[in-house]
């Protein structure tokens, strides 16, 4: 295996998707290669930190939602929604 | 009480909450309105930003949710909860906006992929050789170069990211919302994946750089080699 084919079947590896000898192969190379295994740890960090930063409590969800678009949904609703009375 | 008890009965009050919020909307009364849209606004907000990096697009897109709430609330079967169905309808609102868009100049997928040398190893970039350091940046500094470079990943790659590895649908449903094949969505993702780590270890790189040049109060603190030994 080249590190091309091993950057090709990473993700397969991760999701356990590749079958055994696939992954022996995958794994071997894994072993005796600095630097994919060096892109692999950060190829799973940045996952990681995508996963987490969107997560956070302090993350971008927004405290700071402005009265003033709240009141154009609710104002859009009374257009839309008086149908049911 | 274990944490799957915890949430099984933070989930049964969600849903006692819902029921009669529901009640009052299919009454239409203008207080499970503005309970609804109090509740759910600020968490649909930052959905349509991630996807759309435009406040008034984002904006655009929460409204269109909510107005094809509000025509189909008599339709909600109440099998999921009231914040998850807005959920789904603002990420439909949000790729139906990005289907129909300008396209923005975006950087080209293939400069943020990796690259091989003529005998099939690894070109490894100077960038990604740096040491690893990351962690020692501030939690805030983290958030926001990762939110940075999720921004710059091109729409269609951007968009499968988001879809997997954040708002928590499966592979099966990005195909669904996406309209594409499952292996179209998996090849997507893991070239997603790749362009965000390859920008992340760009824009860190450059800070240590820039932190190293400054020689002055640095971004980054003294951080122990952590260099990994090979097996
Ligand atoms: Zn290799």
């Amino acid at each position: 295996m080249k590190c091309r084919e091993f950057v090709e079947f990473l993700m397969s590896y991760l999701d356990e998707e590749l079958d055994d000898t696939a992954r022996s192969v995958f794994e071997a190379h894994l072993n005796g290669c600095r630097d994919c295994h060096r892109y692999m740890e950060d190829y799973v960090q940045a996952v990681e930190l995508g996963r987490s930063v969107c997560r956070e409590p302090a993350g971008p969800v927004p405290d700071d939602v402005p009265e003033g678009f709240v009141q154009a949904i609710l104002q859009a609703r009374r257009a839309v929604g008086s149908r049911g009375k | 009480m274990s944490s799957r008890e915890r949430r099984s009965t933070a989930d049964s009050q969600a849903r006692a909450r819902d029921r009669s919020l529901l009640e009052g909307l299919r009454r239409g009364e203008d207080e499970a309105f503005r309970a609804l849209v109090d509740a759910n606004t600020g968490p649909m907000l930052a959905v349509a930003r991630r996807f759309l990096r435009n406040e008034d697009d984002a904006r655009d897109a929460v409204q269109d949710a909510y107005l094809s709430a509000f025509r189909s609330i008599d339709r909600f079967e109440g099998d999921a909860l009231l914040s998850t169905w807005l959920h789904r309808i603002v990420v439909n609102a949000c790729l139906m906006r990005l289907r129909t868009r300008r396209r923005r100049p975006e950087t080209s997928i293939e400069d943020l992929l990796p690259g091989f040398l003529e005998n099939g190893r690894l070109a490894v970039s100077q960038s990604a050789k740096r040491d690893r350091a990351d962690h020692v940046l501030e939690a805030r500094q983290q958030r926001a170069l990762v939110t940075d470079a999720i921004d710059r990943l091109p729409d269609i790659y951007r968009t499968v990211l988001i879809l997997r590895d954040i708002e928590g649908f499966d592979t099966e449903q990005t195909a669904g919302v996406l309209e594409l094949s499952v292996p179209a969505v998996k090849t997507r993702l893991h070239r997603a994946r790749q362009a965000l780590k390859e920008l992340l270890d760009r824009q860190v790189f450059d800070r240590l750089e820039a932190a190293k040049n400054q020689d002055s109060a640095p971004l980054v603190q003294t951080a122990e080699e952590v260099d990994h030994e090979m097996p």
